[in-house]
């Protein structure tokens, strides 16, 4: 039973990690339909300026809780200019053409941020410092969920329900919808179609670079490639849980870490990556648009 | 002219700012150090202000061209050299006698290490031929192509270092294993559509990986298999110069039997199911496709020339290992695809030797290849999206239908 606990605590660490990114390729797709394949990038990106703000920080005297709210801060308005930046070379030029083409622009970023952070850093892995700190009253069940994976969780709600209370009661969040469900419509009662996506790619980035802070200080090193395979997973999530769907992305994300942890502790380790997508393929052979995803009914 | 100054140094001063953790700080964890490296700023600024000179100058001359070609103005009178290449016999023919001869005599003017090279570029060229297939014609998004060229490398691998099997039995057998693959792979995400496909496909080549890595029983795990001959030539000993030019030729026949076989079934019964497919599902199988056994012939077909690929990739290396097949190989096929123009075979072919070979000669700039790697493909997306050679369709013009036009 213990065992069971730790490894549903940890599943739900990976899931909530997952959702963070997932949330972000949700939201993309849901408005322009692109895979953004470099969102991954994104998140690691936001781990590597953590990562170098609180190395700044420790050497100039900085301590404790003061460093990881700042490292937090600066690495998401870094992740959003990223984001950002992003959109307007990479996505923009390509809003009008065939499908493929803006994957594979996508794939060339993804390819270049990765070298970029190579180049810039270092090819090693860094370590990445203990940033959350300790909490007394965890003490007691320590084995099963320690100080960083009550943060992680508790963080990662946190940006959930604000991201739910952004979309669902503010004015971007309804130009957001709005943009979602139709595109021409949108831009015709008014809304500006281009500063909607682009505010969705600052708030997804935003959330990765969350994402990336809490992974960075949880597992304790980081290199540039960290980016790729959380990348596909989290965008595997997004599609379990039907993509373009926010509350999907999410409880695919907790399906997704579940299994994986599940089939790490109680099969093999080595083959869990083989259940996740065993999983995904399962779920999509039953339900083809996702566990939460409406079937789309198309005509010609 | 002085805003356009003023927006560039505006955008220099962002990239500036977005680069400076990055290109700037440098902390030593160990030693408790900082390093700034200010003159990689002045670099960023000089370099994002030039760029988004030349940036701005090609967004117009872009837009330009689509305002063109919206009036129907697009170059009628005068079509480019790269086409008229391909279509007026009176260039094409001389064209291609020059290609074959340069082709034959390549491996014998240029040294071993370059006809290496050219063979893994061929390699590519057959695998981007199948790809085509999957992608360019039947439009099915597949992300995981690589797993079938694994299965290709493997079953030659495993075959030769259990059994004994020589190339020339392994090569069908490796590409009909890539088929059968391709058919069971196929089989359970036939309902999927678009990116669900995607996914699904990356599943699979992420599983094939795995699989790889952790059976050692067969396939000896992250160590791979080495020792894998080369191909044969009626039981003949060669030198590695002589079975280098050897394998070359091989795949040099190997791409135009690929070309020969795909450009016929282009034009075939199935290969215009595929289009249709591609074009619209349902109105395609209200007009009476078989779905289930078209897509699945075009995972089939696609998945054939991976494998055959997969063989002789082991056969040139002698040796594989699972880092030979992760997603950015399968990235690098579906580059090659839509760079060369979906479903265009001669797009395709100059496609994969520019990708192949340019990694290559870019050693000079070694650090920096894979980086411009990335920038090209997000380029080339930008201002060529149609790919190198825009496959060339056919055309319902009206009255002019001759029978030449449906030769095109």
């Amino acid at each position: 039973m213990e065992y069971f606990l730790e490894l549903s605590s940890s599943g739900l660490v990976r899931g909530s990690i997952y959702a963070l990114i997932a949330l972000g390729y949700t939201m993309v797709y849901g408005i322009i339909q692109l895979i953004n394949f470099a969102h991954g990038e994104i998140y690691m990106i936001g781990a590597f300026v953590a990562l170098i703000v609180s190395g700044v920080l420790t050497i100039y005297g900085f301590s404790g809780v003061s460093i990881l709210i700042l490292a937090a801060l600066i690495a998401a308005i870094y992740a959003a200019a990223y984001g950002y930046t992003l959109e307007k070379i990479a996505y923009r030029p390509l809003r009008n053409a065939p499908r493929l083409s803006p994957l594979i622009s996508a794939i060339g970023m993804s390819l270049f941020l990765q070298n970029y952070v190579l180049l810039a850093q270092t090819p090693d892995f860094l370590p990445f410092p203990a940033l959350i700190p300790d909490f007394d009253f965890m003490e007691p069940i320590a084995h099963i969920m320690g100080s960083p994976e009550l943060v992680i969780l508790v963080t990662s709600a946190v940006s959930m329900v604000a991201l739910t209370v952004l979309i669902k009661y503010t004015r971007i969040g309804k130009a957001m919808r709005a943009t979602q469900q139709d595109m021409t419509m949108a831009r015709l009662v008014g809304v500006n179609v281009d500063n909607v996506i682009s505010m969705t790619f600052v708030i997804g980035s935003v959330l990765a670079a969350i994402g990336g802070v809490l992974v960075g200080s949880y597992i304790g090193q980081i290199n540039f490639y960290i980016g790729f395979m959380a990348g596909v997973k989290a965008f595997t999530a997004a599609v379990l849980g039907g993509i373009g769907n926010i509350p999907g992305a999410v409880l695919g994300a907790l399906v997704l870490g579940l299994t994986e942890a599940y089939a790490a502790g109680y099969i093999s380790s080595a083959y869990e990556d083989v259940f996740a997508f065993g999983v995904l393929v399962l779920i999509l052979i039953l339900r083809p648009s996702g566990l939460l995803g409406k079937a789309v009914k198309l005509k010609v | 002219m002085v805003n356009n100054v003023k927006q560039s140094v505006l955008i220099a001063l962002w990239f500036v700012f977005l680069t400076f953790p990055l290109l700037v700080v440098k902390v030593n964890t160990l030693k408790n150090i900082v390093e700034w490296r200010w003159i990689n700023m002045l670099w960023v600024a000089i370099g994002a202000f030039a760029l988004s000179m030349v940036w701005r100058w090609a967004m117009v001359q872009r837009q330009l061209k689509s305002k063109k070609a919206e009036l129907g103005e697009e170059e009628l009178a005068k079509p480019g050299f790269g086409l008229r290449l391909l279509e007026d016999p009176k260039i094409f023919k001389p064209f291609l006698a020059v290609l074959a001869l340069v082709t034959l005599v390549f491996p014998l003017v240029v040294d071993i290490y370059q006809t290496n090279i050219m063979v893994l570029a061929l390699i590519f060229v057959v695998l981007g031929l199948g790809l085509n297939v999957t992608v360019g014609l039947a439009g099915l998004l597949d992300l995981g192509y690589v797993a079938f060229f694994a299965v290709g490398a493997y079953t030659y691998g495993v075959l030769n270092s259990f059994f004994g099997f020589g190339f020339w039995i392994s090569l069908p057998i490796g590409g009909l294993m890539g088929a059968l693959f391709g058919i069971a792979l196929g089989f359970p995400i036939l309902r999927l559509r678009g990116d669900y496909l995607a996914i699904v496909t990356l599943g699979f080549g992420s599983i094939a990986k795995i699989v790889i890595e952790n059976w050692e029983e067969v396939f000896n795990g992250a160590k791979g298999i080495a020792g894998i001959p080369r191909p044969g030539f009626f039981g003949a000993e060669m030198t590695i110069t002589a079975a280098t030019t050897y394998t070359y030729y091989l795949m040099i026949l190997m791409v135009v039997f690929a070309i020969f076989i795909t450009n016929r079934l282009k034009d075939s019964r199935i290969g215009r199911a595929w289009m249709a497919l591609r074009e619209d599902e349902i109105a395609c199988v209200a007009m009476g496709v078989d779905m289930a056994k078209t897509k699945l012939g075009a995972y089939a077909f696609g998945a054939f020339w991976a494998g055959l690929a997969g063989v002789i990739f082991a056969s040139r290396n002698t040796y594989i290992n699972p880092n030979s097949f992760t997603f950015m190989e399968s990235a690098l096929v579906l580059s090659i695809v839509v760079m060369g123009g979906m479903g265009s075979i001669v797009g395709v072919i100059i496609a994969a030797l520019v990708l192949i070979l340019m990694p290559e000669y870019l050693r000079a700039f070694a650090e920096y290849r894979m980086l411009m790697f990335g920038a090209v493909m997000v380029l080339m997306m930008i201002f060529r999206p149609e790919g190198l050679i825009a496959n060339v369709r056919r055309k319902y013009t009206g009255r002019k239908v001759t029978t030449e036009g449906a030769n095109v």
